[in-house]
């Protein structure tokens, strides 16, 4: 029976809804075999006879296909091969196309022999909590021995371990009205909202819409319900106001109407396509209708997990939809009347119905010829090792078939209206949940998701939720009736497991949870649903226990003795089906993460041997590498010895740059400042210090005062953004009376620092006459706006962060390139040399500039050796929390230079500071290394660190102890100013 | 979430960053007697309401606009979206909020 065949479906008994002209080809364990158009993965092996299609997580007991949807817990594969190769894909809606290669999972050697089936054996040592109890002593063998152990048996599906090679896409939609579902219910309101013009969204997660409607033999307005699904997709698809989203799996429902959903764009075309594979939809909806149907559930009976037992509403559904008989001699089992559909349906297919076993003790609904009927009575046990082959009834009576058909009941598909915390009700005449009354907002449930399972009930609530919908949005439309289906009748008894049976009775066939397992967990005290959940992995496996919830709660209701309804659900969270995580990257990957930011002259600094390092988003030249030097250190010892010695020009674009102006400009930034600036004149540029509320050091820069109402302000590279904001916030929130607007203008200007004792012979040819550049004209810290290059507008600020004579010059930034090269053209007879972000570090370390290693928001004004910067004589922000005594107190860390004794020896960042011979330990901790860095100028290793009362230890010797490392060298305090104390350098 | 922006209307959420209770616009007197405690507990003493909670939003994806919103923290239902700068000015001439 189970041996693969490769005839074109061995089990066809009708065309069903298929294209039969159009045959395709697939590989399924390495073996060929035909479908046709339109069926999926699983109704093809169904229809080729192949019930075995995996092994299950635990056991390894051979299974088979049980729904028809995305329900299915079992019939799971490795779909692809190579990169694309994707584990654990329902064959149930996987699109049949030519050339689909699928493998069956979880086995070693061949399905049908596979080797790890001796768990099935010992699963005595593997019930609910083993992990707990088993593994626990001895403690060294958790990660020696058992850990890989489980970790090897542990998974359904491999993942290929190589890169996802294709491609997914985000969008964001708006409509009116978002229709989740396209079954009878689903389309009966779109049609009625889509007719009146209503923006509309329709979802469905399958490729053919209709649902239901699809798998039933039902009649709609005198034709089959699958024709008039037909009919109302194509009238729906020719309206222009609706959007109809079929492969579209809406799988959360968030906050104010906002829905996320998967479409699946290429998954079922034959070859590689370089389209997006799927794309995230975020649909921000007014009103949304869940039309979500029902899902069907199953019965605990022992051996009910053998391939060919099947869930009622999918065998009929292979039969009606893909013309498949699962199998040539059914037999049923049911407590409700849709086992009765089923062998209706099987009947007038022409295929064997052997039996119909009812749990109700009632009269049959109806004769099913050559069946034998048995009312109050139970399946107790199952035959037949790859496939069921007979079932033994409660009267002893065993019935051969190679199909059982089991319902246990439907439960509506509660789901989405559970994402916002609301909890479902206990509905005792169909014994399921339904929906309860605090839905998310914009949301009603229609169709059978009510628990509504009339065929006119479902056309019926889909219409009239659509005229309120109409009616509440104001819109003028012709009334109309719904359409019109005899209503199906549903009568059921709950039923969850028939007692003393000898095999397992399976519930979470995903998981290979028992109802045995439920029964210990309860016994052990894991009686709450949540607790059991979590101690039997009960609906925790890729289905979520879509088919087994509710059997499991049932069986636990009956165990504990409390209702339902007391026993609750555990909670329902997105996504409603698996969602890849390709597609929440969407082409936010690699490098496309978030934006990279280049300055205008990377383009100049890529053509110069620049070596590029990431600063937040930006990329800056970290040294621009000559012919002939093979190691960092050579370019940058290089660049900061020709940029004291001469000149050297560095971008500086990435500082931010805050455009500040108004009449209270002035005022705004005393207060924003811990200095003053007030006092500033125009053409001049102040250093300034902002601290935070809190009274730490939140950001340093400098702001040059272009007029009486116009301030220009740098920020450092990493806080450019966090300090718009924060003065944003002060400006709106603080003190909104202050005549003040601010602008970043970080983008706007290209800055390039040129510093040395030849930056103004450079600047010189650069800057038009008649510009005075003078030292008298224009001396340290000044600014100015002037033309430069024969008419381009500038910016010139006389500050200097390398500690030598130097100007920064700003560009608008598409001039940015241009004035690189002409910095350097100018700079040609003092041998100008580019530098990057080493030597800019090196250079700032040997001058003393504190930086972000100094300024890590644990740091104050005082610590940095710049208490007196913070006003006494005005409000900041910052300045009374500054004032606390433990921020001030009588031996504070401060800011001093550290040198080894030893100039052979390199200082690292983070070493601690100890007296000499102290033992490492924390009491004896005095502070950190934070900055450190190779002088050429010193030819020695030097630091800056926070060491206590380190200004008044000059010349004394600790050591630096880097236990990480294992490294305490002994070095000495110095001023953090290795290079020109007196700043005489700057003022030349 | 959506935030109904005073000026530009419903906004995604994603524009937005998050700061905190509104109340960090009402900073105290820095010229007060009792001023290092008022700010200590205007600083570090901030409510984290269950429930409805007016906060700080801030616009950066967007126009720039600091708003104070009124949301119900256990359901996100927001009840009102105001300009910042209108609740600092109203606060600040002492009308009641």
């Amino acid at each position: 029976m189970d041996k693969p065949t490769h005839s074109a479906g061995i089990n066809r008994v009708s065309e069903g809804l298929l294209d039969t002209s159009k045959p395709v080809t697939f590989i399924f364990n390495d073996r060929k075999y035909q479908g046709v158009q339109g069926d999926t993965l699983a109704s093809a092996l169904l229809a080729n006879g192949q019930r075995l299609v995996g092994r299950s997580f635990k056991y390894h007991r051979p299974r088979g296909i049980i729904t028809t949807g995305s329900e299915e817990p079992n019939a799971l594969v490795e779909l692809g091969v190579g990169a694309r190769k994707e584990p654990n894909t329902r064959a149930t809606v996987i699109e049949l196309f030519n050339g689909l290669e699928a493998k069956s999972q979880n086995h070693k050697g061949p399905l049908s022999f596979d080797v790890m089936a001796i768990n099935d054996r010992l699963s005595a040592f593997l019930s609910a909590g083993f992990y707990y109890k088993t593994f626990m002593w001895p403690k060294a063998f958790w990660e020696k021995l058992y850990e890989p152990i489980i970790r090897a048996a542990a998974g359904l599906g491999s993942l290929s371990g190589e890169e996802d090679p294709d491609t997914y896409d985000k969008g964001f939609l708006h409509c009116d009205l978002l229709i989740i579902g396209a079954g009878a219910a689903g389309l009966s309101a779109a049609l009625t909202a889509g007719r009146a013009g209503q923006q509309i969204i329709i979802a469905d997660e399958d490729f053919l819409p209709g649902g239901r409607l699809n798998l039933e033999n039902d009649t709609i307005d005198d034709l089959s319900s699958a024709a008039w699904a037909k009919a109302a997709h194509a009238e729906l698809q020719r309206l222009p106001n609706v959007r109809f989203m079929t492969r579209t799996t809406v799988y959360g429902a968030y906050d104010h109407g906002v829905y996320g959903a998967i479409e699946k764009r290429t998954d079922h075309l034959e070859g590689i396509s370089d389209l997006p594979r799927q794309v995230l939809w975020r649909i921000y909806s007014k009103r949304a209708l869940l039309a979500a149907g029902s899902t069907e559930r199953s019965i605990a009976f022992g051996d009910n997990d053998r391939p060919g037992i099947m869930l009622a509403g999918a065998v009929r559904g292979y039969v009606n939809r893909y013309g498949v008989a699962p199998g040539k001699q059914v037999a049923i089992f049911t407590n409700n009347d849709s086992g009765w559909r089923t062998a209706h349906d099987l009947h007038q297919a022409g295929v064997q119905v052997t039996a119909v076993v009812d749990t109700r003790s009632t009269d049959a609904p109806m004769d099913i010829p050559g069946a034998y009927i048995a009312m109050d009575s139970h399946v107790v046990a199952t035959k037949g090792r790859l496939g069921i082959q007979s079932i033994t009834l409660s009267d002893g009576q065993m019935i051969p078939c190679d199909c059982l058909a089991v319902s246990g009941g439907w439960n509506p598909n509660v789901h989405l209206t559970c994402h916002q915390r609301g909890r479902p009700t206990w509905q005792d005449d169909i014994a399921a949940f339904v929906p309860g009354t605090d839905l998310p907002v914009g949301m009603q449930v229609i169709g059978s998701a009510t628990g509504a399972f009339g065929l006119a009930e479902r056309l019926q609530s889909g219409h009239a939720a659509a005229e309120n919908v109409l009616n509440d949005a104001g819109v003028t439309f012709t009334a109309n009736h719904a359409p019109s289906a005899t209503s199906t009748r549903y009568s059921i008894e709950a039923f969850w497991q028939v007692p003393n049976c000898t095999g397992k009775s399976w519930i979470d066939l995903q998981n290979d949870v028992t109802s045995k397992d439920i029964k210990q967990s309860v016994q052990e005290g894991f009686k709450a649903v949540e607790h059991l959940k979590r101690y039997t992995t009960l609906g925790m496996a890729t289905d979520q226990g879509k088919t087994a919830n509710v059997l499991g709660l049932g069986i636990l209701a009956e165990i504990s003795g409390q209702s339902i309804q007391d026993t609750g659900t555990t909670i329902f969270r997105p996504p409603y089906t698996p969602v890849p995580i390709g597609a929440f990257a969407g082409r936010s990957r690699g490098k496309n993460f978030r934006p990279t930011r280049h300055t205008p002259s990377s383009q100049w600094a890529t053509t110069h041997g620049a070596d590029f390092v990431e600063v937040g988003m930006w990329l800056r030249a970290q040294w621009y590498a000559l012919p002939g030097e093979n190691h960092w250190r050579e370019s940058v010892d290089r660049e900061v010895t020709a940029t004291r010695e001469s000149v050297g020009i560095c971008d500086v674009t990435t500082l931010g740059k805050i455009d500040i102006q108004g009449a209270d400009a002035a005022q705004f930034l005393d207060r924003v400042y811990a200095n003053t600036f007030s006092t500033l004149a125009i053409g001049k540029v102040r250093y300034g210090l902002m601290l935070r509320e809190d009274g730490f050091v939140m950001d340093d820069g400098t702001t040059a005062r272009l007029g009486d109402k116009h301030f220009v302000m740098t920020t450092t590279t990493a806080n450019a953004v966090s300090v718009f904001r924060h003065m944003e916030f002060c400006r709106q929130c603080l003190w909104p009376d202050l005549d003040v607007h601010l602008i970043s203008a970080t983008e706007q200007w290209a800055q390039y620092a040129v510093a040395g004792p030849n930056a103004r012979k450079l600047l010189s040819h650069i800057v038009d006459a008649p510009f005075d550049i003078s030292n008298e004209g224009f001396p340290f810290m000044a600014c100015a706006e002037l033309n430069i290059c024969g008419g381009t507008p500038a910016r010139l600020f006389r500050i200097s962060f390398s500690g030598e004579l130097a100007f920064e010059i700003a560009v608008p930034a598409r001039y940015g390139n241009s004035l690189m090269q002409a910095l350097i053209d100018a700079g040609k007879p003092y041998k100008a040399v580019p530098y990057g972000t080493e030597a800019l570090g090196v250079m700032r370390i040997e001058k003393g500039h504190a930086a972000g290693n100094e300024l890590n928001g644990q740091t104050t004004a005082a610590n940095l050796g710049l208490g007196r910067m913070v006003s006494t004589k005005k409000d900041c922000m910052g300045a009374v929390l500054s004032r606390r005594p433990l921020m001030n107190p009588d031996d504070p860390i401060e800011l001093v230079g550290l040198i080894p004794i030893d100039s052979s020896f390199s200082l690292k960042a983070g070493a601690h500071f100890l007296a000499p011979d102290a033992a490492q330990i924390l009491e004896n901790d005095q502070g950190w290394m934070t900055s450190v860095a190779y002088s050429p100028s010193l030819q020695s290793s030097i630091g800056l660190g926070f060491i206590t009362n380190g200004q008044q230890r000059l010349g004394e010797t600790i050591i630096a102890a880097d236990p990480l490392r294992g490294e305490s060298i002994p070095v000495r305090i110095v001023s953090p100013h290795f290079v020109d104390p007196d700043g005489a350098r700057l003022r030349v | 979430m959506l935030i109904d922006h005073p000026l530009l209307g419903l906004r995604d959420a994603a524009e937005f960053v998050y700061l905190g209770d509104a109340s960090l616009i009402n900073r105290p007197d820095p010229e007060s007697g009792s001023a290092a405690d008022q700010f200590y507990e205007y600083l570090h003493l901030r409510s984290n309401n269950a429930g409805e909670h007016r906060e700080l939003w801030y616009h950066e994806q967007g126009d720039r606009s600091w708003l104070v919103v009124t949301r119900n923290t256990l359901t996100h239902n927001i009840t009102r979206v105001e300009l910042a700068r209108d609740v600092a000015q109203r606060n600040a001439s002492g009308e009641p909020a």
